[in-house]
């Protein structure tokens, strides 16, 4: 089975290195299928691995590969820790990054960059699912920081675009800023456990025990000086703002929006479906030591809520579709965070699930439309798409209603287990999130459907070049917009064995001594008991859906769907009297509540008046002027006033020996006398 | 006054007073002659102090052939000594003050290291049999054998330091070149020359 | 008695004056070599005292190894002294001051 994990990752990787380096020797065509065929085995790989561990129950494989390095009795290595949670992630990267590389083909069809596009997303591929099936630290941060290269270098994948360069440095930027806090949290871990293997981590931080491990103090090594911290709250926390970073949570999200400058199979790959869960992912991997910090789960909590509403209220007023589309992924990371913050990790990963699934289905339903109005994305100028582009359509309809959560699709079995799950939780700032999460609904539906709505009803309010050549996109755009929607509908009902069952429940490390075993996916019940809540009141998911029916969820989610209907399709002069009278709000909204002014302004020009005070008063003033001028100064006038005393003169010299022999004889005889 | 005594007031006066005298004579000549009445006496100080083998090297090296060195040296260099005297009585005071600074110091020294006890009134007396050189020469080619020669290499490189700093080609002088004469060959010298033979 | 202290303080008035004689023959340098033999012997005198009245060899061998290098030092001087009146025609010590820093 070795080979067949070591052989998912590098077939990827093998396809971006022949499309990447030998891509103008081989030719369009070849490329896109090496790559689409090496990103279709790890695919059917993953489904091997998927029914052999998961259907027919094999065991969970936990094991080094590879040795990179030791150093100082810390094991570098390049390992795999397969289980199901592993291999959830394994199948939506790698089911998602085949239909981007399929609806690739035909998007990208005309581009000078086709091959190098190619080879980017199967180096992305391959990077993510390092990220995922790594059974270490080390591998972790190399798969994170992978992907964040790749998302540098596709946001930038137009270079010639001014704002595709700004925006991938901007993502590049915020996200070393996440980084840092994650490359800490890390280092705090290695300190304590002197290791970088998650079980190791599992075992020294006694995530076994029954009852609560007492603190840990940051007593080991350099940290001594943050004694009385907790060291597993603070390595949480920091590890949480890794991901805050990656999974664009406030007020970390700013790259998010701007990286839609990148080319759309892009926004739907990595900034929709994979590498902005990979915080949520990690999040996840780790819970066995989140669940031991209330401290960082309160964190996460109030991140997560605050992402989920304010960002969806951003999205209300964006133009751009693929910008709606952006702050709904922001909201609906936020969702997720909110989820592994009341410990529902489950329900997290089961939304990420359904989520990549939907959202990768709006993107590249955008992405259709995109083309088909000949590279307009301002919604303004769309309308009446429905009459031309039948399948884009209902595709789209399909990921909206996933999105707003309608009774029967994933997106309502999976929010709706995120919103009882908040509810149900007993953390400080769990009702704060509840509120938020609620009302997210309502905002979701409406930004949704003023989309939907915008681009696919009215009138059509292109020019007529456009108009003409209005028309449906070719097969293999369409065909990704289908593959994905069955699983926008059908992902849901796995809400069973996924979110509530024992799916994660595989066991990590043996328990011991009659503690408990470490699982996937721990929860301690005993203080956390949103899941457990949830699971005793599941009968069914006929049950859960009438369940939903009765949940304020489901009711502000339509009012949002029918207020964008009234405002939109019957009654525009509503949103004319909204913008006359609350011209403030929407001002605030158009600029994001000032973050990128504030950022701007606040950050990046005192940053820049920072390093230049530095420049001119450490640098220039201090080690130039004082360390070394002042030195060469100091000594060139020592040394002229001590040349003076070479005179050249032998009998002075001689003189200065007789003192010196006068002077040490006095010396002595004080010396003597005293 | 014993006769011992008598002789070290003796060379002692005679030494101290050579020594004034060679530091305040106008002519370096009578400078070096005083300098070799130092030596003279100070070996004879030596041989009461039964240094017989050191006080005899003294006069043979350094009256010998160190002072005659300075001399020769003195009196092969064209110099006009006068002016070479100026400043004397400028600097007579400062250099007497030095002097007397570091002669009161060095009694000092002196009387407050315990040299007047009873242990360092009557030095070691040997018997007729006694030799000196013998002594030193069981130390010196056992325990100092090392030192010794390194010591006959610091001379020979003082030897050839002294020769080629005063090494000099004269271009008028007359002197076989001896490597160009050993190098000579047979074609130049005897050139052979091919005649007709007269009829 | 002739006791060690009176040899030393021969000496050290020896020392004394040949540092006098220094200061007062500032200017030539045949007599400056000589006031630093004058010096040696004066050391050398000591050396033999302390042999003598300490009964240790080491005292002598140590004058032997002085009287080497002071001959050595002595030649190497005086030809030093040569080369110096060949290229500047004179051994003033006043007039040399080449090495001015």
């Amino acid at each position: 089975m070795e080979t067949v994990y070591l052989a998912i990752p590098l077939a990827p990787l093998l396809g971006a290195i022949i499309a990447g380096l030998f891509g103008k020797q081989i030719g369009r065509n070849l490329s896109h299928w090496v790559t689409t065929g090496s990103v279709a085995l790890a695919f059917l790989l993953s489904l091997f691995v998927f029914k052999h561990i998961t259907l027919d129950g094999g065991a969970v494989y936990n094991g080094a590969v590879y040795t990179w390095a030791v150093v100082d009795n810390v094991k570098m290595e390049i390992g795999f820790l397969i289980d199901n949670l592993t291999i959830l992630m394994m199948l939506v990267v790698t089911f998602v990054s085949l239909m981007v590389h399929i609806y690739t083909i035909g998007y990208m069809r005309d581009d000078p960059g086709y091959q190098r596009f190619f080879s980017y997303i199967s180096l992305f591929t391959f990077a993510m699912l390092m990220l995922v099936m790594s059974n270490n630290f080390l591998q972790l941060f190399f798969g994170w920081e992978a992907v964040g290269l790749v998302s540098y270098l596709l946001i930038g994948f137009w270079y010639e675009k001014d704002a595709a360069v700004y925006a991938n440095m901007k993502a590049f930027i915020v996200n070393r800023i996440g980084d840092l806090g994650f490359l800490l949290g890390i280092a705090i871990i290695l300190i304590y456990t002197n290791s970088l293997d998650y079980t190791v981590a599992f075992e020294k931080f006694e995530v076994h025990k029954v009852n609560l491990p007492g603190i840990f103090p940051l007593t080991v090594g350099p940290l001594s000086a943050l004694d009385g911290v907790d060291a597993l709250d603070l390595a949480m926390v920091l590890l949480f703002i890794g991901a805050m970073g990656k999974s664009a949570q406030v007020p970390l999200h700013v790259w998010l929006p701007d990286s839609m400058e990148g080319p759309t199979p892009i926004s739907a790959l990595i900034h929709a479906a994979t590498m902005v869960t990979a915080g949520i992912f990690m999040v996840a991997r780790m819970s066995p030591l989140y669940e031991l910090s209330d401290i960082a789960l309160n964190v996460i909590l109030t991140v997560g809520a605050t992402t989920a509403f304010f960002m969806g209220l951003v999205g209300i007023v964006q133009n751009d579709i693929k910008r709606v589309i952006a702050y709904s992924t922001l909201s609906q990371l936020g969702y997720m965070t909110v989820a592994l913050g009341a410990s529902a990790y489950s329900a997290a990963v089961f939304h990420l699930m359904t989520h990549a699934f939907f959202k990768a289905l709006l993107f590249l339903a955008a992405g259709s439309v995109i083309i088909a109005m000949h590279h307009e994305q301002d919604m303004r100028k769309m309308g009446g798409l429905r009459r031309y582009m039948p399948i884009t359509y209902w595709t789209a309809l399909i990921g909206s209603l996933a999105l707003i959560g309608f009774p029967g699709f994933s997106g309502f079995f999976s929010k709706d287990l995120i919103i009882e799950a908040v509810g149900k939780s007993g953390l400080v700032m769990a009702n704060y999130a509840y509120v938020m999460v609620v009302l997210g609904v309502f905002v979701t539906a409406f930004y949704t459907f003023r989309m939907f709505f915008m681009v696919f009803h009215g009138d059509e309010r292109m020019d007529d070049h456009t108009l003409a050549h209005l028309r449906e996109s070719p097969r293999v755009v369409t065909t990704p917009l289908i593959l994905l929607a069955i699983p926008s509908v059908l992902a849901g009902f796995l809400i069973d064995p996924v979110a509530l069952g024992d799916f994660f429940n595989q066991v990590l490390l043996p328990a011991k001594e009659g503690f408990r075993d470490v699982t996937t996916i721990m929860v301690d019940g005993s203080k956390h008991l949103a899941m457990s809540q949830l699971r005793e009141s599941y009968h069914g998911i006929l049950g859960f859906i009438m369940h939903g029916f009765l949940s304020p969820a489901l009711w502000l989610a339509a009012a949002g769907a029918g207020l964008a209907w009234y405002m939109y399709m019957k009654n525009d002069e509503l949103a004319d009297w909204f913008y006359d009278h609350f011209g403030w709000l929407h001002k605030l909204l158009t600029e994001k509540y000032y973050l990128d002014t504030f950022n701007q302004k606040v950050l990046a020009n005192g940053a820049l008046y920072l390093g230049n005070s530095l420049w001119t008063l450490g640098d220039k003033l201090l080690i130039d002027g004082l360390f070394v001028n002042g030195t060469v100064k100091v000594v060139k006038r020592g040394a002229g006033l001590i040349s003076r005393l070479q005179t050249g003169y032998l009998y002075h010299y001689a003189f200065s020996m007789v003192l010196g022999i006068a002077l040490m004889v006095a010396w002595i005889l004080f010396a003597y006398s005293s | 006054m014993s006769f011992e005594q008598l002789l070290f007031y003796l060379f002692s006066g005679v030494l101290l007073l050579a020594g004034i005298s060679m530091v305040t004579v106008r002519n370096p000549v009578y400078a070096a002659l005083s300098l070799i009445v130092c030596f003279f006496t100070s070996a004879a100080i030596w041989v009461t102090l039964e240094a017989e083998f050191l006080g005899i090297v003294l006069v043979l090296v350094y009256v010998g052939a160190v002072m005659v060195l300075f001399l020769f040296v003195i009196m092969m260099l064209d110099i006009n000594h006068d002016h070479l005297k100026e400043g004397f009585i400028k600097y007579l005071p400062v250099g007497l003050l030095v002097a007397l600074v570091i002669a009161v110091e060095m009694i000092l020294v002196l009387s407050g290291g315990g040299f007047d006890g009873e242990k360092y009134m009557q030095g070691q007396r040997h018997g007729a049999d006694y030799s000196n050189t013998k002594a030193l020469g069981e130390v010196l080619y056992q325990q100092y054998l090392y030192p010794f020669e390194i010591a006959a290499v610091i001379l020979l490189v003082a030897i050839i330091a002294a020769i080629t700093l005063t090494l000099r080609r004269r271009p008028n002088s007359k002197s076989q070149n001896i490597d160009q004469q050993v190098r000579v060959k047979r074609e130049d010298r005897v050139r052979l020359v091919k005649m007709e033979a007269e009829k | 008695m002739i006791g060690l202290s009176h040899y030393l303080v021969v000496a050290a008035i020896l020392f004394a004056i040949s540092i006098a004689g220094m200061f007062l023959n500032r200017k030539n340098m045949l007599v400056l070599l000589m006031c630093i033999e004058l010096m040696l012997l004066a050391v050398n005198l000591n050396f033999i005292a302390f042999s003598h009245y300490m009964d240790d060899m080491a005292g002598q061998i140590f004058v032997f190894f002085i009287l080497t290098v002071a001959a050595a030092e002595a030649a190497i001087g005086l030809a030093i002294l040569v080369v110096l009146f060949r290229s500047r025609r004179t051994i003033n010590v006043q007039e040399l001051n080449e090495l001015k820093g």
